[in-house]
C-alpha cells in the first residue's frame, strides 16, 4: 500500500498550533442535554455538556460506552436536536453550517453506497443537496490520491478492504472542503496495524487541509496520539469529566507512543476513565 | 542464487506458466463437471423412466414413455406452439402489470406509513385466497378472454414483489440516511439515490419468483372456460386420455417458464453489479 507515502509527502511542518486563516471557535456547546424517549422510559444521553472547540484544532471525545460521545457528535452535526442548551457551529446554528456544507461526517462503518464505485462515492456530496452542493479546492480524484487510493477509482466497496473503505469515506467527507470534520469511531472496526497507519495519515490530512477535527474513540492511545485536546466524558448520564491538553509536539510519528511523555498522558487519561 | 531464492519464494503466490496452465485446466474441468453432472442425471432418469415403462408394460395413457413424449413434441409442434402463444402473452402481460402495481404501491407505502397500515392487511388477505379460488371469481368478473388470465397472473406476481420491494426500500443502512441528512439531501434524492438502488437486489429476487409464478397463474386461469393456451391443452389432453400430449404440454410450459426466469436473471446480472456491503 502506498498510502502512507502519499500522505506523508504532504506533511506540512506546523510552526504554531494556531494556524493562519482560522480564527475563533469552531464549536460552542452551552449546557447541552439530550433525552431520548424509549419503550422503557426516558434516557438521558447527555446532561448539561458545555465545551468550546478552537478552530483548526483536533479534539477527541473519549469515554466508556454509553457516555454519549456519538450523541454529542450528532448534536454538532445537526443529526440530533438537543433537548436543552445551545449549540453554535462556526458562530451559527448547526443547521446553517450543515446547509453550507461546512460539516463533514465520517461514520463508524464507512457507510459507502455499495452500488457506487470509490470515485462515485466521493462525488456523491456534489450531486445532492441542491444549492448546498459545492465543490472544494481538491477534485475527487485528488482526494482519493490524498487518502492513498489513486488507481482504485473504479473499485466497488465490496472489492475494498475495511481500511480502504474508511479512506474513501474520509475522501468523501473532505470533498466540499468542510471547516469541521466529525469522525465517529472511524477506525474502531479495523485491525491494529491498519488503524495505526490510518492514525498517522489522518494527522497528515489534518495538517494539509487545516480543518477542525472532532474525533470520537474509546481508545486511549488513539486519543493521545491524534489530539491536541481530549474531552473525557462520564457515562449515565453523559457529562463532561475533564478536558485534558495533549501538549505533544507536531508532527507526530507512531514511535512517539513509547516516549515517557506519551505514557504519562495515557496513564493520566486511564486514571480519569477509571473514575467515570 | 538470489534468483533461485526469489523463484522459490514466489512459487507459493505467483505461479509460473506451467503451473498457471494446470490451474486453468483444472478450473475448466470443474466448470464442465458442473455442467455435465446435472445433464447426466437427467439422461439417467429419462432412461430409468423409459426402462420402467417398457419393463412393467405400463399403458401409454397412464404413463407414456419419454420416446412417445418426444414424438408428440416433434409431430404436434404446431399445436403446442399455437397454444403456448396465448399463455406466453398472458403471463408476460400479467407479470408486467402485477409487478408494476406492486412497485408503485410499495413506493406509496414507504412514503405514507398510514397507507401501509391501512392496506397491507388487505393485501395479505387477498394473498391467502388460493389461485384456484380466485380464478373463477375473476372469470365471472372479466369474462372469457385473456383479461382474467392476465389478472390472475398479475395477482400472483403482485404479493411477493410488494413485500420484497417494501423491504428493499425500507431496509436501508441508517448511516446512509444520516449521511444524506448531513449532505442536506431532499426526500426525492434520498429515494432515488439510496432507497431505489438499495431495493434492486430485493426486487430482482421477487421478479425471478414472479417469472415462474406468472406462467402458473396464466395456466390456472386457462383451466376455467378457455379453449386456447397451455392450460386449456392440459385439460383437453387429460379428458381425452392423450397422456403423451399432456406430458409434452407440461414440458413446453416448463421450458417457457425456465426461459422467462433465465431472461430476468440475465437482466439482473447487467443491472446489479455490486454486492451488499453487509453481506460482505
Amino acid at each position: 500500500m502506498t498510502a502512507s507515502v502519499a500522505i506523508g509527502g504532504l506533511g506540512v511542518s506546523r510552526a504554531a498550533p494556531a494556524r493562519a486563516g482560522v480564527a475563533g471557535d469552531a464549536v460552542r456547546c452551552d449546557g447541552v442535554s439530550v433525552r431520548f424517549t424509549t419503550e422503557r422510559g426516558t434516557v438521558t444521553a447527555l446532561d448539561g455538556v458545555s465545551l468550546t472547540i478552537r478552530a483548526g484544532s483536533f479534539l477527541t471525545l473519549l469515554g466508556p460506552s454509553g457516555c454519549g460521545k456519538s450523541t454529542l457528535l450528532r448534536v454538532i452535526a445537526d443529526l440530533v436536536a438537543p433537548s436543552a442548551g445551545g449549540v453554535a457551529v462556526l458562530g451559527d446554528r448547526p443547521e446553517v453550517a450543515r446547509r453550507n456544507r461546512d460539516i463533514g461526517f465520517v461514520f463508524q462503518d464507512a457507510a459507502l453506497l455499495p452500488w457506487r464505485t470509490a470515485l462515485q462515492n466521493v462525488t456523491l456530496p456534489l450531486e445532492v443537496g441542491g444549492s448546498a452542493a459545492r465543490p472544494g479546492k481538491r477534485s475527487p480524484q485528488d482526494l482519493l490520491k490524498l487518502v492513498g487510493l489513486g488507481g482504485w477509482e473504479n473499485a466497488f466497496p465490496h472489492e475494498l478492504s475495511g481500511g480502504m473503505r474508511q479512506r474513501v469515506a474520509i475522501a468523501r467527507a473532505l470533498v466540499s472542503d468542510p471547516k469541521l470534520l466529525l469522525m465517529d469511531e472511524p477506525f474502531g472496526a479495523l485491525d491494529e496495524i491498519t488503524r495505526d497507519r490510518l492514525n498517522e495519515e489522518l494527522l497528515g490530512v489534518w495538517e494539509s487541509t487545516g480543518t477542525t477535527i472532532v474525533f470520537v474513540t474509546h481508545s486511549i492511545y488513539e486519543a493521545v496520539f491524534l489530539s491536541q485536546q481530549v474531552l473525557v466524558l462520564a457515562a449515565r448520564p453523559g457529562r463532561v469529566r475533564e478536558l485534558v491538553d495533549i501538549d505533544l509536539p507536531l508532527p507526530r510519528q507512531l514511535g512517539m507512543r513509547e516516549t515517557p511523555e506519551f505514557v504519562r498522558l495515557a496513564g493520566r487519561l486511564r486514571q480519569i476513565l477509571e473514575t467515570c | 542464487m538470489t534468483a533461485q531464492v526469489t523463484d522459490t519464494a514466489m512459487s507459493g503466490f505467483v505461479a509460473d506458466a506451467e503451473e498457471q496452465a494446470r490451474f486453468l485446466a483444472r478450473k475448466r474441468q470443474l466448470l464442465w463437471r458442473k455442467r455435465l453432472l446435472p445433464l447426466g442425471a437427467v439422461i439417467a432418469l429419462l432412461f430409468l423412466w423409459w426402462a420402467a415403462v417398457v419393463l412393467f408394460d405400463i399403458k401409454p395413457f397412464i404413463a407414456p414413455s419419454p420416446v412417445a413424449v418426444v414424438r408428440v413434441l416433434i409431430q404436434r409442434f404446431d399445436i403446442l406452439m399455437a397454444n403456448l402463444l396465448p399463455t406466453a402473452v398472458e403471463s408476460v402481460c400479467g407479470f408486467l402489470l402485477g409487478n408494476f402495481a406492486a412497485i408503485a404501491i410499495a413506493t406509496v407505502f414507504v412514503h405514507k406509513r398510514t397507507a401501509e397500515e391501512a392496506f397491507f392487511p388487505i393485501a395479505v388477505m387477498i394473498n391467502t385466497i388460493p389461485v384456484v379460488a380466485k380464478a373463477p371469481i375473476l372469470v365471472l368478473l372479466l369474462g372469457n378472454g385473456m383479461e382474467p388470465k392476465i389478472a390472475i397472473a398479475a395477482l400472483i406476481c403482485f404479493f411477493p414483489t410488494l413485500v420484497n420491494m417494501v423491504r428493499g426500500l425500507q431496509d436501508v443502512n441508517p448511516q446512509s440516511l444520516e449521511l444524506m441528512r448531513v449532505l442536506s439531501a431532499s426526500q426525492r434524492e434520498v429515494f432515488f439515490k439510496i432507497r431505489v438502488q438499495n431495493s434492486l437486489p430485493y426486487l430482482f429476487s421477487a421478479l425471478k419468483i414472479a417469472a415462474s409464478t406468472s406462467v402458473i397463474g396464466a395456466i390456472v386461469g386457462e383451466w376455467i372456460g378457455s379453449t386456447r393456451g397451455i392450460g386449456a391443452l392440459i385439460i383437453q389432453a387429460t379428458y381425452a386420455f392423450d397422456t403423451p400430449l399432456l406430458y409434452a404440454t407440461i414440458a413446453v410450459g416448463s421450458t417457457f417458464s425456465a426461459c422467462f426466469f433465465g431472461v430476468i436473471g440475465l437482466i439482473e446480472r447487467r443491472v446489479v453489479k455490486w454486492k451488499s456491503e453487509r453481506a460482505h
